[in-house]
């Protein structure tokens, strides 16, 4: 029995069913499921963010639970405008995240500065000081279209060989600069 | 009581307590109130004597402005001129008035209301921080919003925007050699930016 690719075959059974698959492929069926973020947010896209995580979009489902701690946290959701003076304090939880961690930009101040382009004091976007793996656009968006970036970024996590990077075959980390191919924008 | 004879009233009290009379500017209001005036008119203080107009336009039973609205700066380069303008509003009289003070744009200094009225101690912050208004005698006189190292008063019609700040790039078309930056340079001097070298703990991939 071959499973097709790297995806596992997953087999519902009256008593609980099973998954078959190359290791890589179970793994990363698990860590696409568990993509905890981080609580944090700089200006209102996080209210959306809170609305995603609340019981009508219902994250949760889909394996998205907050943490209030970058040590616990595999997804930054860069949630708000970014000013120079928060800018380091975001690069400091970036890099107090562990590895394999993941960056999503919510909305237009974190993907390119948004409505405040003109601003001395903002960041022209969030991947000048972070790399950026999802591009989400909108004013702020909805949670809606927040859950489809992190789908998008469930969809990368699938792809990736993460044993051979664990085992030191591959570069670590992955890091997604400057391809960002999953960009949205 | 109409606009203008408040402005007359907090004029000639204030007047009594300084020993001279401060200046009327701005759109005077009508006498007769059919049109209404651009803008609120202002009564306009000697900086010297700043904080003594701010603590009679408070203490003065006939004035009373007990709440600062807020304080805030204009900057005339034309005219060499920096002015900080002050809101006032008194809950006793139900009654509002602007207080103006004009300063030398080369190197423009204050004494701190923030005695008078402690909500001026954020706002005189945001003078220093955006115009570079130095308030003397004030209780911590630091940046509000920008960081520390930030160069120069952003308010200030001639500032001119750095092109990068602690290698952060201030415009988006400089992108593709901000990801080098972003992974290399930054904030490197304080030990947060990553190892150019990509030492990375990869689990035993090392030598």
């Amino acid at each position: 029995m071959s499973a097709a690719g790297d995806r596992p075959i997953i087999e519902a059974g009256p008593e609980g069913g099973f998954a078959l698959g190359p290791l890589d492929g179970l793994l990363n069926l698990a860590r696409k499921h568990s993509l905890w973020y981080l609580l944090f947010g700089t200006a209102c896209c996080a209210i959306e963010l809170m609305q995603t995580g609340g019981p009508r979009a219902d994250a949760d489902r889909f394996g998205f639970l907050f943490r209030p701690t970058p040590r616990q946290a595999d997804v930054l959701i860069l949630a708000g405008t970014i000013t120079y003076r928060m800018a380091s304090r975001i690069r400091r939880l970036h890099e107090q995240m562990a590895e394999p961690r993941y960056v999503i930009a919510m909305g237009s101040c974190a993907n390119t500065g948004g409505l405040f382009q003109g601003s001395y004091s903002v960041v022209k976007g969030g991947d000048l000081i972070v790399p950026v793996d999802v591009y989400i656009p909108g004013c702020p968006p909805r949670p809606e279209a927040l859950l489809e970036g992190l789908m998008l970024l469930q969809q990368k996590v699938e792809r990736e060989p993460y044993l051979r990077k664990i085992r030191g075959e591959l570069p670590l980390p992955a890091d997604p600069w400057p391809a960002g191919k999953e960009c949205k924008e | 009581m109409s606009p203008a004879e408040e402005l007359a009233t907090c004029q000639a009290a204030l007047a009594g307590a300084l020993g001279e009379a401060p200046t009327v500017g701005g759109a005077a209001p009508d006498p007769a109130g059919a049109a209404a005036p651009a803008g609120d008119a202002w009564l306009e203080v000697p900086a010297a004597r700043w904080r003594e107009a701010c603590r009679a336009a408070r203490d003065l039973p006939e004035l009373g402005f007990d709440f600062l609205r807020s304080l805030a700066g204009v900057d005339r380069p034309e005219a060499g001129r920096i002015d900080v303008v002050a809101h006032l509003f008194s809950y006793r009289h139900r009654r509002a008035l602007v207080l103006r003070t004009s300063l030398e744009r080369a190197a423009p200094e204050l004494d701190s209301v923030a005695q008078v009225w402690p909500a001026a101690d954020w706002h005189e912050r945001e003078l220093w921080d955006l115009l570079g208004v130095r308030l003397r005698g004030h209780p911590d006189l630091r940046r509000l919003l920008l960081p520390e190292d930030w160069p120069g008063h952003p308010l200030r019609k001639d500032w001119q925007e750095p092109a990068e700040y602690r290698g952060i790039p201030t415009r988006r078309e400089a992108r593709a050699t901000a990801g080098e930056l972003a992974k290399q340079t930054y904030l490197a001097p304080r030990g947060l930016g990553r190892d150019p070298a990509g030492g990375q703990p990869d689990g035993g991939g090392g030598a």
